[in-house]
């Protein structure tokens, strides 16, 4: 296959029907992913090509989902599922971190829990309630899970297969109003590493922290400040879970500054695991605090306020200037 | 007296007991009543020899054996819990032994005599208990899932490994087991959904012990367990689960018909928890001893021996001989326990991931480095 320009959501398609066609024993499930490819339309087609053994329209239950994949999985199956949004992640919430993440341990290690959990999240989309929500803390907490965020259709590509053949359960989070955003794919590239983040934007002043939907904000809000004359580093963060904090320390002793940005809510977010993490290494190295920009300790708010809510270049700037004032 | 009769006869609800509100229980199947009388019925009969009546007796009396040892082995300190399974060893070891080798079972934390017709080693249970593993057996090799403590959450597990056996085009079957608390469970009731959806070769067995912890049947259900299948769109059966030749009947043809690609089916076991819930419980506090007094006219044990004895199919230097080996049971178990040693500390960092994350290795080494910079010193 040539490379070929492809949104988020096509990358996405194309690399389960790889993973489809590599290994027998992936199988989807999930709500309303059959005939209608989902609501999103990340299996379109599958069904029809894999049969409805293999890409399951499952009753509409989402701890029966996550419950009868760890008896797949235990059968020697590779489940993927599907959670139609990330505020409905919660039903399942008690198999994700009482079975799926433990059993591994549990077993001392006779059950592996190949499972991956697909979860579109983030806001920006004006939905009502349940559909924005960005819920990775909760998943990073637990011992046992691993947990990624793509932001581009190389990694959607490339990454959903690489999760998928990987042994430890994994939820894999993806930015849902970025579905749409293209980038050109290639297919016979060589992919790297899918627990690794990724230096996105060199610079010199201020290293700015992303992953999935909020990498595009910081990389726009990294140009803004090149017109100022401020030079940001970009790094997207990628794997959440366990954190590949090397290149962030290696680009924070030369900068001396940091900025963590996430959607999700600032108190116990992916931020503060991060602030802690770069002052006990990089102490000596910091000019000024690990800066948080979140979103705000609230429910996420009905969406004719959602553009209060989420992190903007704006706010990016407020903190990368705040930082730069110490 | 005719079979029907004689079953109903013995559950009549017993005063104070568990659901004392249910009706008549017409429905409950028997083939051997609690004063051992060997009776038919009209639906389910047993082809059993006599090698393997001898067998169950044998099951039986082992597996309470193990329960009472390891009950005295918390009381002394040796275990931090134990969950007791007096009076439902027939419903379980009747279970158990309708299972086919490759079928594969999906427990709670109680199912000792399931475990045991599976093969596995008490002690690896035991260490469970004692809080050396979460169970030392090998779930795979003895089809015997490891105990899941989230009350439910295995019946999802074990239709998802139905639904593998489908795909596999394999003629196995599932057991999940299930107690009478967790029929109100969401997860359980999805199972059912999913099992019934798919026709996944998939029974699940309830074992009504009338409590959950403390709180009878009725806070559960207003209808009968079994009656519950119904909605789902799959056969519910009611047995006497103290009747380990009706348990091993009703479990065998539920199991064969789902091997047989006829779906799940739901079978209550109608027994009782003799003992506590586990060693940490009180149950004085919330039923009568009368109640108790009353179910151990009904103990599956006895029923048996009085069967194999007054048939002549066990003598006395049968009954003798399954004492002594009893009785080396649980010396074995007792010397097992006392002498099993605790995992090493750094085992708690080996299994998390199938896939050693780099940050729980650091972490390991941290631990490590920091108990041996105590190594030498006056800490």
């Amino acid at each position: 296959m040539a490379a070929q320009t492809l949104t988020i959501g096509k990358a996405l398609n194309l690399g389960l029907r790889k993973a489809m066609e590599d290994d027998a024993k992936v199988v989807l499930m999930g709500e309303d992913i059959g005939k209608l490819g989902g609501v999103f339309r990340i299996t379109d087609g599958l069904q029809k090509d894999f049969g409805d053994d293999r890409v399951v329209d499952t009753p509409l239950a989402e701890a029966g989902i996550l419950g009868t994949a760890v008896g797949l999985a235990m059968r020697g199956y590779r489940p993927v599922c599907e959670i139609q949004f990330d505020g409905f992640v919660f039903p399942a919430y008690n198999q994700i971190v009482t079975q799926v993440a433990k059993i591994h341990a549990r077993s001392q290690g006779k059950l592996p829990m190949p499972i991956v959990i697909r979860i579109p999240f983030g806001g920006g989309i004006g939905a009502v309630e349940h559909h924005s929500e960005s819920p990775e803390a909760y998943f990073a907490h637990t011992a046992g899970l691993k947990v990624v965020a793509v932001s581009n259709p190389v990694d959607a590509y490339w990454g959903i297969q690489q999760a998928i053949t990987h042994p430890d359960p994994i939820v894999f989070f993806e930015p849902k109003r970025r579905y749409w955003e293209k980038a050109e794919v290639d297919p016979d590239a060589t992919p790297g590493p899918l627990f690794a983040s990724r230096v996105v934007r060199g610079g010199d002043d201020v290293t700015v922290l992303a992953y999935g939907p909020m990498v595009k904000t910081a990389l726009q809000a990294a140009e803004a400040a090149e017109d100022e004359g401020r030079s940001l580093e970009v790094i997207d963060l990628r794997t959440l879970s366990p954190l590949d904090l090397d290149p962030v320390f290696e680009s924070v002793r030369r900068t001396g500054r940091c900025v963590v940005v996430h959607e999700a809510p600032l108190t116990l977010g992916l931020g503060a695991e991060i602030a802690a993490r770069v002052t006990e290494t990089c102490f000596h190295s910091l000019e000024a605090p690990v800066l948080r920009v979140g979103g705000y300790d609230t429910p996420y708010p009905p969406s004719k306020l959602e553009e209060e809510y989420l992190p903007d270049l704006d706010r990016v700037l407020d903190a990368v200037d705040r930082s730069m004032g110490f | 007296m005719t079979a029907l009769r004689s079953a109903t006869e013995v559950v009549d609800p017993v005063p104070g007991a568990g659901a004392p509100h249910l009706p008549q229980q017409p429905d409950l199947v028997q083939l051997l009543t609690p004063e051992g009388e060997r009776v038919e019925h009209p639906d389910y009969s047993i082809d059993i020899g006599d090698d393997d009546l001898r067998g169950l007796y044998r099951d039986l009396a082992l597996v309470r054996r193990w329960d009472v040892e390891a009950t005295a082995l918390q009381r002394q300190g040796e275990l931090g819990i134990w969950a007791s399974l007096l009076g439902q060893e027939g419903a379980q070891v009747g279970a158990g032994r309708a299972m086919q080798p490759d079928d594969m079972a999906f427990p709670t934390y109680r199912e000792h005599g399931v475990a045991w017709t599976r093969g596995v080693d008490p002690l690896d249970v035991i260490s469970l208990f004692r809080g050396v593993d979460n169970g030392g057996w090998d779930p795979v090799a003895t089809g015997f899932n490891l105990y899941t403590v989230v009350i439910g959450a295995q019946c999802l597990h074990g239709t998802g490994y139905a639904m593998g056996i489908q795909r596999d085009g394999a003629e196995n079957a599932v057991l999940a087991f299930l107690g009478d608390g967790a029929t109100s469970q969401g997860e359980v009731n999805e199972a059912m959904i999913w099992a019934a959806s798919f026709s996944a070769p998939v029974v699940f067995f309830c074992q009504n012990n009338q409590y959950a912890i403390s709180v009878p049947l009725e806070r559960q259900s207003r209808v009968p367990l079994y009656q519950r299948a119904a909605g789902f769109g799959f056969p519910g059966v009611r047995v006497d689960g103290n009747d380990v030749l009706a348990v091993l009947a009703v479990t065998r043809a539920a199991l064969a018909a789902a091997r047989e690609g006829q779906g799940p089916t739901f079978i209550e076991a109608f027994t009782y928890r003799m003992g506590a819930h586990t060693t940490s419980d009180d149950p004085t506090r919330y039923r009568l001893a009368s109640e108790l007094e009353e179910w151990k006219l009904r103990d599956p044990i006895a029923r048996l021996k009085a069967y194999l004895s007054r048939s002549g199919i066990a003598d006395h230097a049968f009954f003798d001989s399954v004492e002594a080996e009893a009785d080396e049971l649980a010396v074995r178990i007792r010397t097992g326990t006392t002498e099993m040693p605790d995992p090493p500390p750094t085992s708690m960092f080996d299994h998390v991931y199938a896939e050693q994350t780099p940050h729980l290795a650091q972490q390991r080494d941290e631990f490590v480095a920091y108990h041996a910079s105590f190594e030498g010193g006056e800490h």
